[in-house]
């Protein structure tokens, strides 16, 4: 009775999860979206609280005791670390709470193997969640430490590291052979450990500009790994959950190699963007000479155009230069220029980062646009400021078909009257390719720090008032 | 080094070579600047403002003895600037072939800032450009006035009036800017160039590119327009007399190296409706019009306005000594490149020597050409396909897509097969458990194919969090006997549970980040 009841609460919570994704489709339903989601996780978590105390072993006391405790515990680390977080240090927040989920089903699915008949699917099925989360546990982690820069971001090259890779997963597969045969925990333990090394060596070798590909293929790994929790507890709503941000993550890291016009494999197997690897053959190709200009021009400029374009990008969040820019805008709109955004779909180090940094500093997001939404304005913008993005608008991608970065879809703000570049130095982006922009007749260079640059734009605009 | 910024004496001119703005720009350059009194007057910047700029206001032989000497026009006392200084203003170069070799008598270094060299990079100093905008929009103003009807079309309670038809001929600096304000103000432009690249031009302005059949130049290298081969004039003309015709403006702004060509002849004027207006921007030049009087408004037998005004850039004098000063400091920023008041000619600069009409005693013009461009570079192009070619290319690649989507047809079929074979072996559980989890791939495939990409950052955290719902299970095995098992589960518990709360918790500080504009 008390079973039937909570898989009918847990088909309830299920729907509501599914809407709850549905409604973050909008700005307009998000709010009900979360709000759905939180809903059904407390119908899920009083159903299952009751079904535990029912089936407990020990006094029905001691088990709400500790889940009391447990649940106490985790919710204090999690408000406390979600209410203090940064909106720029929120990939690395994203990728911690990643490797919790795969901590969680390793752990659950070694007691999945000791508490439970170990039949030979069964057994599979506790074989294939420990690995995946295990991988994702180790995965996550040294994704965040790149993150959050505790460890270098380029990527780790150890000779022969796709063999490595393979070599791992050969071994998986025939320690589950002797898995299959002996039913022992030696085997589900040494698979275990090659899973985490492959999940480090994984992420290692990937370097920080495909971060977005790679957390949202974290995002995903996260979800099979609770999906395969759900096929061996045999629990829907796990399984359910589970497909739904596995297919969540699968879709987010589509995005972001089409973005890239990689292949999702080519990203997986890593090495991309390697510090002295493969840099571009033309690289001592002369492009001629840049213009500088100085942030009272900047201003000037700014002050007589009507249309102006910002492309922000993963610069103008190490320079936490969101809300000088925020109030830039708010300066140039008060004054009745028309100031729109664009942003890359691999902009920063998480799928929609820009949006969520500019939504911080107060930009209204109907003003924060996609690629595909403003490329074709460009030529009739007066002036496009690109603040610590080059990859994302390297006119090369487009002219030049030996380059390593051709075919990758780029904001073309070379087509606007003036383009000021904000940059530290003359440094190569990501992909390590000189962008021939720097050298346009109608670009100019700023150099230094995006947050004192863009405060100094703002200062002379302020006081023009 | 001492900048000198005389009062302009020619009747009528209003401008002034520095306005308080430039001054600054020109003390930022490390020059000493002194402004003779009254010399800004006319276009309403006073000696105070110049004052307050940090500009010495002094006589007219003080202005004339610095070492720089900056105007609009070459002044009528040259003679009393120091040997050895530099004279920088319009001088016509081109008209005057005297006029080299009396400055260099002077000993003079003179810059002809109507002589700046049509390169890209020059554009910042080129005068030219300057004058001949503000010509083009004040000559539209200037029709506007006299033209008896609205430029834009109405549509009334009493009535519709129709739009005003204006026709624009040439499209350099100054036609554009003529049909650019036409078209602004509502007129409907037509505009015709010699050259066929500018078209593209034209039409981004929103104005219609008309041609002469057969008539159009080849691209050409220097950025200016050539006279036409007799052919060509032939159509060309019969083409003006059309576009007149139907035209109640027409602005003609044909000048070739200081020269006017005739494109509107006496009969041309007659065919036009009475009150049309003719505003003809070569004036100076002897006039495109045939009826022209340079400097005169006269109307002609048929009630036609003819303007044949040559000071229309003096007629707004307060944007145009801006925009002229700001190009004086461009052309000093670039002579002193050191920012420190010192001016250095730089002869192997071709911007430079382009402008040099005399320095140090010596005739220095006509320069050496200078081939650049507002040309496009040739492009290359790429070997022609014949149709056959072309269409086994098209086959081939039909041939290839259909390929591949019976291969991908047969993978699809043989993975259905595989699994179907897979599920009947499976026990029952399982198979209702893997119905389950499919369908909600596929659910979960077309809900989040909808998120829109700036709530990607929420989606994830939010994914986050619902898949802390791996609790579920470390709840249910919380409670067994063992206790390795509990102290597993309880691990467990507790990290899905930070996940929990802080997925959701993080989520829903993004959420509501985001608004929408009030």
């Amino acid at each position: 009775m008390l079973t039937s009841l909570a898989q009918a609460v847990y088909l309830v919570a299920a729907i509501l999860f599914v809407l709850s994704l549905a409604g973050l489709s909008k700005q307009e339903t998000a709010r009900r979206g979360n709000l759905y989601g939180i809903a059904g996780m407390v119908l899920a978590l009083l159903a299952t609280i009751a079904l535990a105390t029912d089936l407990s072993e020990r006094p029905p006391v001691v088990t709400l005791l500790l889940i009391a405790m447990a649940l106490a515990l985790g919710a204090g680390i999690g408000i406390w670390r979600a209410r203090k977080v940064e909106m720029t240090q929120m990939p690395e927040m994203i990728a911690i709470l990643h490797s919790f989920v795969g901590l969680a089903a390793v752990l659950v699915g070694f007691n999945s193997f000791l508490t439970e008949e170990p039949d030979a699917l069964h057994l599979v099925e506790v074989f294939l969640g420990v690995l995946i989360g295990a991988v994702t546990f180790t995965g996550s982690i040294v994704a965040f430490l790149k993150l959050s820069a505790r460890i270098k971001s380029a990527p780790l090259m150890l000779p022969g590291r796709n063999w490595l890779n393979l070599g791992a997963l050969v071994a998986s597969a025939g320690l589950l052979a002797w898995f299959l045969a002996d039913h022992s925990l030696l085997p589900l333990a040494l698979m275990t450990v090659v899973a985490l090394a492959l999940g480090w060596h994984l992420v290692a070798s990937i370097g920080g500009g495909d971060m977005p590909v790679v957390v949202s293929m974290l995002n995903s790994y996260s979800g099979w790994a609770a999906a395969a929790a759900g096929f061996m507890l045999s629990n829907d709503l796990l399984i359910v959950v589970g497909a739904l941000v596995g297919s969540s993550g699968a879709i987010l890291s589509f995005i972001m190699c089409k973005a890239m016009n990689r292949s999702f494999v080519s990203v997986i197997l890593g090495g991309f963007g390697a510090e002295g690897g493969k840099v571009v053959a033309a690289g001592d190709q002369d492009y001629g000479e840049h213009r500088e200009v100085s942030a009272v021009e900047v201003a000037d400029m700014l002050r007589d155009a009507s249309r102006v374009v910002i492309a922000p990008g993963y610069g103008m969040a190490v320079a936490k230069a969101q809300y000088p820019v925020a109030d830039l805008v708010a300066k140039l709109r008060g004054q009745g220029v028309d100031v729109k955004f664009a942003v890359h779909p691999v902009a920063g180090r998480l799928p929609g980062h820009m949006n969520v940094l500019l939504a911080e500093a107060k930009v209204p997001y109907d003003i924060v646009l996609e690629m595909d939404e403003i490329n074709d304005d460009f030529a009739d913008t007066d002036v496009v400021l690109v603040i610590g993005a080059n990859d994302t608008v390297n006119p090369s991608a487009l002219d030049d078909p030996s380059s390593p970065i051709a075919g990758m879809p780029v904001l073309e703000v070379w087509k606007a009257k003036q383009v000021i570049v904000f940059k530290r130095s003359m440094a190569t982006g990501y992909a390590g390719v000189q962008n021939p922009l720097f050298f346009r007749e109608n670009t100019a260079m700023l150099f230094g720090d995006a947050k004192d640059q863009v405060e100094q734009i703002v200062a002379p605009l302020a006081a023009a008032v | 080094m001492r900048i000198g910024v005389p009062r302009e004496q020619h009747p009528g001119e209003r401008l002034v070579a520095a306005t308080p703005k430039t001054v600054a720009k020109l003390r930022d350059l490390g020059y000493e600047v002194l402004v003779e009194r009254e010399a800004g007057a006319a276009a309403t910047f006073t000696d105070d403002a110049y004052a307050a700029a940090g500009a010495q206001v002094v006589e007219r032989a003080d202005v004339m003895a610095c070492d720089v000497v900056t105007g609009v026009h070459l002044p009528t006392d040259v003679e009393a600037m120091r040997s050895g200084s530099t004279l920088v203003a319009t001088m016509a170069p081109f008209a005057d072939p005297d006029l080299a070799a009396r400055l260099a008598a002077y000993g003079i270094t003179a810059l002809a800032l109507d002589a700046v060299p049509r390169i890209s990079r020059a554009q910042a100093l080129d005068v030219l450009s300057t004058l001949s905008n503000v010509a083009g929009y004040r000559a539209v103003i200037e029709a506007a006035e006299e033209f008896g009807g609205m430029f834009t079309g109405q549509v009334t309670a009493a009535g519709k009036t129709p739009p005003a038809n204006v026709f624009v001929i040439g499209a350099g600096v100054a036609g554009l800017a003529a049909l650019g304000t036409a078209s602004s103000l509502g007129a409907q432009v037509r505009a015709f160039d010699v050259r066929p690249e500018v078209g593209e031009q034209i039409e981004s302005m929103g104005a219609t590119f008309v041609q002469a059949e057969g008539a159009s130049q080849e691209v050409s290298t220097d950025g200016y327009a050539r006279e036409l081969t007799s052919e060509q004039e032939r159509l060309t003309a019969q083409m003006y007399a059309e576009q007149t015709a139907w035209a109640n403006v027409v602005v003609t702004t044909a000048l070739v190296r200081g020269q006017a060509p005739r494109t509107i002849t006496k009969d041309m004027v007659e065919a036009m409706t009475p009150g049309s207006v003719i505003v003809d921007l070569a004036a100076s030049g002897g006039g495109n019009c045939e009826l022209t009087v340079p400097g005169e408004r006269v109307v002609s037998d048929n009630g036609v306005i003819i303007l044949g005004y040559t000071d229309l850039p003096s007629r707004m004098p307060q944007h145009t000594s801006q925009l002229f000063g700001t190009n004086v400091v461009h052309l000093l920023a670039l002579l002193t490149p050191g920012k420190d008041g010192e001016l250095v000619l730089d002869l192997d600069d071709p911007v430079q020597r382009g402008m040099t009409v005399a320095t140090g005693g010596d005739v220095t013009w006509p320069p050496p050409p200078v081939a650049v461009s507002a040309a496009p570079a040739p492009v290359a192009t790429a070997p022609v396909e014949t149709p056959e070619e072309l269409a086994a290319k098209k086959a081939a690649a039909v041939a290839a897509a259909q390929r591949r989507s019976r291969r991908n047809g047969v993978l699809a079929v043989l993975g259905a097969v595989l699994a179907v074979v897979a599920l009947t072996a499976a026990p029952a559980s399982f198979l209702s458990h893997a119905t389950v989890f499919a369908l909600a791939v596929v659910v979960g495939y077309y809900v989040i194919s909808n998120v829109s990409h700036s709530l990607h950052t929420p989606l994830m955290a939010t994914t986050n969090a619902i898949s802390g719902i791996i609790l579920v299970g470390a709840l249910l095995q919380i409670g067994h006997s063992s206790w390795v098992v509990s102290t597993l589960a309880f691990v467990a518990a507790t990290v899905a549970a930070v996940n929990i709360f802080g997925g959701f918790l993080v989520a829903f500080r993004m959420i509501h980040m985001f608004r929408k504009e009030a």
